[in-house]
């Protein structure tokens, strides 16, 4: 059995404008245009890019909780085998949702306010008559101490709690019906940095005691590079490199991700770098340039950018990138924060003061438990 | 209220800065109880340098910044503590030129380049909030830029026509003169075409053109202190490292200071020269840039650079995390207010008593609250031996 658990071929997702009193298409907005993607087993595959690329459209799509204009995307199912999406009647797509979930960015406004959190965690199972009474009762406790809630929890509504907190509840939601693959969307943009380490161990942990794959969309590259096993970026509705983490981030083979990789401010005073500047802005979904779409804010740019299209295609090693001189280009990965200042490296204590009689001093992995207070 | 323009008795400006916050209080009544937004934040904003302000959501940055500008919300109110402006923007090296359409006031400075526009101290908190002289102090000597840009930009007018008539409104009665040097201003952020943009509406814009024309906007009267509250955590790393680009050049062209808010840490070991950590309303540690990051002394500095991802160093292992959340800003922590969370926590002490603002040994310009460093514990707790 091969171990890829979803394919994604030629994906596309158009919007169309409407305009007038008679509300007549005027265009559309390629928001997802033609996008390929595969996706193993076990791994955790991020997809990174400017805001409006097209990220939480893909993922969507994917999930068929929009309407694909186009393309194929293939699941592997744990019992119906291989399913495509894309055509998947209602009565199919009702078995093979518990497999596929979402996490969304906003914990705030993805949670219904007038619903308890024991109710928002049911809610899934109740929908999909996997289980009820006492059962059920007992999995939502279950859930909520998975995600470092306590069962008590479940009678309270989604105000009561924190960020973190709400992010918790969400993947308890998810998780309520035994996925296979999450769409992360952004799950830790709006959280603090300190609750963001939090959710992201607690990613990272279920991911192993569950099996899970991860679709984790972030346009954070630090927290990307954190957590992924492979990356793709995404430009303007379209992929334009698929590589590791290692590859992506230290030896890309795209102009635009160098770009990316050098706006991204090193947390270290003594390494203060000048970013490639990029010229302009994205440019619109709705009217793409010519060629390569990249070519309107491209240092490297020739004149053969403006009419040909770059194809996606392996650079060796299964590297994807999608730039007419991949081959010839060197160029210019993120730098590497090697050293931690050894004050990092320890607990802060006093020399003078007694030794701390610290509670648990242990303060390091994130046993889920030390998010509830 | 009267308005009083040199400073108080019990508060004096620091050295050569041109923001000196002492003991503020700001509260906000509300039907839950009293929230205590700021608890006696006290820093100084240095003359010609940038200032970052760090610390999670709700520990009091953006009321810090409100206080300053005298916009803090109803019904919140400022309950005691000063605030000490005093005007002057601070040239590197160069010739003092005199700031646009007002009288030359510059005052030669001592050693390194000079200040221009110079002026006295104003007390800020004794303004009446809807009078004149703070309105002034607003318009033309301190600007702020806002997360989301449409707080600043009114839709229903084009951009350039809203920098105009900030300029005329404080330097030049002269419209083509302000006409010139909205476009000025516009191309000066790097604006592509501006003589296009300057007709366009907020609307038309993107999210990072919007914040480049409201910082144009904010920087049309060169003010003296432009305080930026998380101008670009909406905005995309490309964006945002165009802004920052711009802010630096900016501030090195007309030698402003900058009070930089943000909760990035990649943003302040870029962008600023000092910082103030804040937690819970108030300031635990303020350093040079470099000793916050190799030298931080607050455990709770040492958790938030630890529980940040680092390229190239944690991949694989999970993150440092702080236990626990901040607490609700209702309920108040007895001692230390990072007790509950903080791994070098005494028993009997950080639980009890409040640690005092102390200073590095050998590092004057470091400060930091904390029971762990000589000084900070209140004297006559240390001798009656609390400790123990
Ligand atoms: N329902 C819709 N109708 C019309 N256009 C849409 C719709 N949803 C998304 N779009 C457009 O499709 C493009 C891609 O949007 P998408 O939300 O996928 O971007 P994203 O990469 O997730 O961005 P962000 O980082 O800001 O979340 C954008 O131009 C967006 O305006
Ligand atoms: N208009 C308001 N009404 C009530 N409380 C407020 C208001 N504005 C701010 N606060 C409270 O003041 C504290 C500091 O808020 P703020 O300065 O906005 O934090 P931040 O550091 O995220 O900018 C928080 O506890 C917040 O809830
Ligand atoms: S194809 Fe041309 S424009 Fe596109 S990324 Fe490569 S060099 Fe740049
Ligand atoms: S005073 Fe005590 S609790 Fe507070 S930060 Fe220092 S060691 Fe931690
Ligand atoms: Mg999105
Ligand atoms: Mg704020």
């Amino acid at each position: 059995m091969d171990d890829t658990l979803l394919e994604v071929t030629d994906l596309k997702k158009y919007f169309p404008i409407k305009q007038g009193f008679l509300k007549r298409t005027v265009g559309h907005v390629r928001a997802v245009d033609g996008v390929n993607l595969s996706v193993k087993r076990g791994e955790t595959f991020a997809v990174v890019g400017e805001s409006g690329c097209g990220k939480s459209t893909t993922g969507r799509t994917i999930l068929r909780l929009e309407e694909p204009t186009g393309g194929e995307v293939v699941f592997q199912h744990s019992e119906l085998g291989k399913i495509n999406v894309e055509t998947a009647s209602a009565k199919v797509l009702r078995r093979i949702r518990p497999e596929m979930q979402i996490i969304f960015q906003d914990p705030f406004s993805s949670l219904d306010s007038r619903m308890t959190v024991g109710r928002i965690i049911a809610e899934p199972m109740i929908i999909n008559n996997t289980l009820s009474g006492r059962a059920l009762r007992d999995r939502i406790a279950e859930l909520l101490t998975v995600v470092g809630l306590r069962p008590e929890h479940a009678s309270r509504y989604p105000h009561a709690f924190s960020g973190g907190q709400r992010q918790r509840i969400g993947i308890a939601r998810a998780l309520a019906l035994n996925p296979k693959l999450i769409v992360c969307d952004e799950p830790v943009s709006a959280l603090d940095v300190s609750v963001q380490a939090q959710v992201l161990n607690l990613l990272e942990d279920l991911q192993d005691r569950f099996d899970l794959t991860y679709l984790f969309i972030s346009h954070d590259l630090s927290v990307v590079e954190h957590i992924a096993d492979r990356v793709a970026v995404m430009y303007v509705g379209q992929v334009v490199e698929v590589g590791t983490t290692d590859q992506l981030f230290y030896s890309p083979k795209m102009p635009y991700t160098e770009a990316l990789l050098s706006s991204l401010p090193t947390p270290d005073p003594r390494k203060r770098t000048r970013p490639t500047l990029l010229m302009g802005d994205v440019p619109s979904p709705a009217n793409p340039p010519s060629g390569c779409y990249f070519h309107t804010r491209c240092p490297y740019a020739q004149d053969i950018c403006k009419q040909e299209a770059p194809p996606l295609r392996d650079i060796g090693d299964n590297h994807l990138a999608a730039c007419h001189f991949s081959d010839e280009l060197q160029l210019k990965g993120a730098s590497r924060l090697s050293e931690v200042s050894a004050t990092l490296a320890a607990t802060p204590q006093s020399a003078a003061a007694p030794q701390p009689g610290g509670q648990d001093s242990a303060a390091s992995t994130a046993s889920a438990q030390e998010a509830t207070k | 209220m009267t308005e009083a323009t040199i400073s108080t008795p019990d508060a004096e400006i620091a050295g050569d800065s041109v923001i000196s916050i002492r003991n503020l209080q700001v509260e906000f009544p509300t039907q839950l109880g009293t929230v205590s937004a700021l608890n006696g934040v006290s820093f100084d904003v240095p003359r010609g340098r940038v200032l970052g302000i760090v610390g999670e959501s709700g520990c009091g940055k953006s009321v810090t910044a409100r206080a300053i500008l005298r916009i803090v919300e109803r019904p919140g109110r400022i309950v005691s503590g000063d605030i000490l402006f005093k005007p002057g923007r601070r040239k590197r090296g160069g010739a003092a030129a005199t700031k646009p359409g007002r009288a030359g006031s510059a005052a030669p400075d001592s050693a390194n380049g000079s200040v221009e526009g110079a002026g006295e101290v104003v007390e800020l908190t004794a303004l009446d909030p809807t009078g004149d002289r703070i309105r002034k102090i607003r318009g033309q000597e301190i600007s702020m830029i806002f997360q989301e840009p449409m707080t600043s930009l009114n839709p229903v007018y084009p951009v350039g026509d809203q920098i105009q008539e900030a300029i005329l409104l404080h330097q030049t009665p002269d419209r083509a003169e302000a006409h010139k040097r909205a476009v000025e201003m516009l191309r000066r952020v790097g604006m592509p075409n501006p003589e296009r943009i300057a007709k366009s509406y907020p609307h038309q814009l993107s999210g990072g053109m919007r914040q480049r024309a409201m910082i144009a906007m904010a920087l049309s009267c060169t003010p003296t202190l432009l305080i930026a509250d998380e101008p670009t955590t909406a905005l995309d790393v490309t964006t945002e490292a165009q802004i920052l680009e711009l802010m630096r050049e900016l501030q090195e062209e007309f030698g402003m200071s900058i009070m930089f808010i943000t909760h990035s840490m990649g943003v302040v070991a870029q962008l600023c020269d000092e910082v103030v950590v804040m937690y819970l309303g108030r300031v635990v540690e303020r350093a040079s840039v470099d000793d916050l990051f190799h030298d931080p002394k607050h455990p709770y500095t040492v958790s938030l650079l630890r529980s940040i991802p680092r390229i190239g160093v944690n991949r694989g292992i999970p993150l440092e995390v702080i236990k626990g959340s901040v607490p609700d800003p209702y309920s108040s922590v007895s001692g230390c207010p990072f007790h509950p969370r903080c791994p070098s926590a005494m028993k009997g002490l950080c639980d009890t008593v409040l640690p005092e603002e102390t200073t590095i040994a050998g590092k004057p310009d470091h400060t930091v609250r904390c029971h762990l460093y000589p000084g900070s514990t209140p004297a006559q707790v240390a001798s009656s031996g609390a400790g123990e």
